[in-house]
């Protein structure tokens, strides 16, 4: 009766799966972000550190992630991640740097704010400066920055704009110049204004906010340094498709030669697990790490076996004398509790990684945990369609073709 | 084999548990009560006695830990840079060097503590030090290059001892709070008894790894505990599908010796069993073998860890299980004895 049309919606849905894969392909591979792992790049923890002087406080760490903020726009460095973690530590990760030890040793100078003479000499140090905030000057709505010195950087500042009263004083951060305004009248009071050059308040506010870190220079300790060379991670990133690739092909073997027909299904069904957890961390725009990538192979390991729990359970329906149609569902009907809760531990340790773990032990667990979810939902869902559609459409009744 | 079986099933029970008479003798297949529904198979099964053979298997298992527990009590685990702090330089040199004039080169800077070198390939050395500032990494680099030719840098790595330290409590409480979450899960669904048993099963299993580990002094970084952890997770699959079954049969034969019935249930899973990790261990060994060098000791803790999983549901935990359930019986009979 219905042979005809499961038999027909069978075609489509194995044209459906072959096209979608086909379609997908590139949209996935373009989302899909490498990790620093396999593309080159570095992880770097820093950890601020008392010193009589510098206090580590909040709007010092501030500071000090917007210094290392500019350094790494000037690396030119696409989606750099860089982060507080807890009150004193500042995490960064950069991929796909062609030189991660330059990368290291740009993030990890020393904050300088210098103020030079014309002819480039350095009269003023950051250290002497107290504070630089932004405002708007209230007569022509026009940002500024203003400066405010300690008593001994007061006086410096005094001579010095005594000295080159109507001649460009440049102020410099970490070597670069910041801005060179031209000294209108000798400041004694340890109060200095930037104006002029800002077109925003929020130029100035950065401006304010890197002058304020040079002026609160916390110092930061390397904790922890972890740089892959680009070499290393394209290698990775090479083997570990390879043995993703040899482990699948050795899986897609194993279903067809034990399980026959439904192996075949499985495999298909596979097929449609890995676009869906491919498309969902695209979706996500979710970074692929060399754990991540081990975390997906193991989790195609591990979604076979919801397979493999319900075609156990068929074969059992089968040899008790069921019919194929019966078996199918008893199987599926049989299988889901033990699926489910045999995942649902699984997914107790991918959760509590992800809660615990750091970095690319992170995308571990997401693959993981994302793997095992979509797992269940393909064995229950598609799998089943697929089977039940193949029993309808009668198209194989032998059930040597079930192994059994 | 299976011929064999049936009389030493008989004997080891009647040695093994003499106070056992009440519950019901040994039930063949063919006097199975006839009004239970579905799921018995019509034709014979291949069958394995797991269960009277328990200690057999218990000893197997305390003949890895035991060594396994002296190992890390005496030698410890081979803590990487991740947990001790220290630096890493993995570096692949342009002309051909040996280890020998890595060990010279390294011996010629002057460390205060000898590194541990390994070669990863032609021509490319993982070298292991103490914590250098980046001062001196890059004084060491430079020194390396001078005396061995040009180089490349494929992985630097420095772990500050406080980091390391971290991530060693980190591990502690993950694999504590996983551990309870996972037997809070399995007493929910099923009994405390089952729970117990799992989670029993999966501290061998994680003893397992970390002996292995331990004896053969196998470096282990922080992907280590993710391998730890997702062998905690994986691992109990088999015994919740083992348990599952159990509880379904009890429900169809009420009456048959638990013996026997977990007997059963272990065998009429026992394809599922090995066939799952059969795909899981295509995946790990594949990994290994063609995967990169970064991935290797994840790889090679979850495979020890994903056999010995298989091997605990199947030879520990369902056993543990029955003794738990004689135990309590016991006690409850004798308490019933005593009063009346």
């Amino acid at each position: 009766m219905h042979s005809r049309g499961s038999l027909i919606q069978l075609v489509a849905v194995v044209v459906l799966v072959v096209v979608a894969a086909a379609a997908a392909f590139n949209p996935i591979k373009q989302n899909i972000n490498l990790g620093l792992d396999l593309q080159g790049g570095l992880h770097v923890v820093l950890e601020g550190v008392d010193t009589p002087d510098a206090p580590v406080t909040p709007e010092a760490m501030k500071g000090a992630m917007a210094v290392i903020r500019s350094r790494i726009d000037q690396l030119g460095v696409k989606e750099p991640i860089i982060q507080m973690e807890g009150d004193r530590r500042i995490i960064v990760e950069l991929a796909g740097v062609q030189d991660p030890e330059e990368a290291v040793r740009v993030i990890g100078k020393t904050a300088l704010l210098e103020f030079k003479s014309p002819q480039g000499e350095t009269l003023l140090y950051g250290s002497e400066l107290e504070d630089a905030q932004a405002a708007i000057n209230p007569s022509d709505n026009k940002p500024e920055v203003h400066l405010t010195f300690r008593p001994k950087g007061a006086q410096i500042f005094a001579e010095m704009t005594t000295k080159y009263l109507h001649q460009q004083i440049g102020i410099y951060l970490d070597n670069e110049l910041l801005t060179n305004p031209v000294v209108r009248e000798p400041i004694t009071d340890g109060k200095a204004v930037i104006s002029g050059g800002y077109q925003t308040l929020q130029e100035a506010e950065h401006d304010a906010i890197m002058l304020r870190s040079g002026a609160l220079p916390v110092k930061l300790e390397m904790v922890e340094k972890r740089t892959v060379g680009a070499i290393l991670g394209e290698d990775s990133l090479k083997k570990s498709l390879k043995a993703g690739l040899i482990g699948i092909v050795m899986i897609f073997i194993f279903m067809l030669a034990y399980y026959r027909l439904p192996g075949v299904v499985a495999d298909f069904s596979l097929i449609v697990y890995g676009i869906l957890v491919l498309g969902i961390l695209a979706l996500l725009k979710a970074t692929l790490t060399l754990p991540g990538i081990a975390g997906f192979i193991l989790s195609i390991g591990m979604a076979v076996d919801a397979n493999i729990i319900i075609y156990e359970r068929l074969k059992e329906e089968l040899r008790a004398g069921k019919t194929l149609m019966a078996a199918i569902d008893a199987g599926f009907g049989r299988a889901f509790w033990t699926i489910f809760d045999s995942n649902l531990t699984t997914l107790i340790g991918a959760g509590v990684l992800l809660y615990f773990g750091s970095g690319p032990i992170k995308g571990f667990a997401v693959t993981l945990g994302l793997g095992i979810i979509v797992s269940m939902f393909t064995a229950i869902t598609f799998t089943r369609y697929v089977l039940r559609l193949i029993g309808r459409s009668r198209l194989v009744t032998n059930l040597k073709f079930y192994g059994v | 084999m299976t011929a064999k079986k049936k009389s030493r099933n008989a004997k080891s029970r009647a040695v093994s548990l003499p106070g056992e008479n009440a519950l019901p003798k040994e039930t063949p297949a063919a006097a199975l009560p006839a009004e239970e529904e579905t799921s018995v198979p019509a034709r014979k099964e291949r069958s394995f006695d797991f269960v009277n053979r328990r200690r057999w298997w218990y000893l197997l298992s305390l003949l890895v830990i035991i060594p396994g527990l002296f190992a890390l009590g005496f030698k410890g685990l081979n803590l990487g840079i991740d947990f001790e702090g220290g630096s890493l330089i993995h570096v692949r040199f342009q002309n051909a060097v040996d280890t020998a004039e890595v060990r010279q080169a390294l011996n010629e800077f002057g460390l205060e503590k000898a590194p541990v070198i390994q070669s990863t390939g032609e021509n490319e050395f993982i070298l292991r030090t103490e914590e250098l500032s980046e001062e001196r990494n890059g004084q060491l680099l430079a020194f390396l290059q001078q005396k061995l030719g040009s180089l490349s840098i494929l992985r630097n790595e420095k772990v500050g001892a406080v980091i390391g330290g971290e991530l060693t409590r980190k591990a502690a409480y993950s694999l504590i709070i996983a551990a309870i979450l996972i037997l809070l899960y399995i007493t929910f669904r099923f009994e405390f008894r089952s729970g117990v048993a799992a989670v029993l099963a999966l501290i061998h299993d994680a003893l397992v790894v970390l002996g292995v580990f331990a004896i053969f002094q196998i470096e282990v970084d922080s992907s280590f505990i993710a391998a730890i952890l997702t062998i905690l997770g994986y691992s109990i699959n088999d015994t919740i599908v083992i348990f599952d079954r159990i509880r379904e049969n009890r429900k169809n034969y009420p009456r048959m010796d638990m013996a026997e019935l977990v007997n059963r249930s272990i065998n009429q899973t026992l394809a599922r069993s090995i066939n799952t990790v059969l795909t899981v261990i295509f995946c790990l060994v594949a990994i290994l073998i063609f995967g990169g060098q970064t991935t290797k000791i994840f790889a090679l803790a979850m495979l020890i860890g994903v056999i010995s999983g298989a091997y605990s549901s199947i030879f520990v935990a369902s056993p543990l299980w029955v003794d738990f359930l004689r135990w309590q019986k016991g006690k409850r009979k004798a308490f019933a004895g005593a009063r009346g």
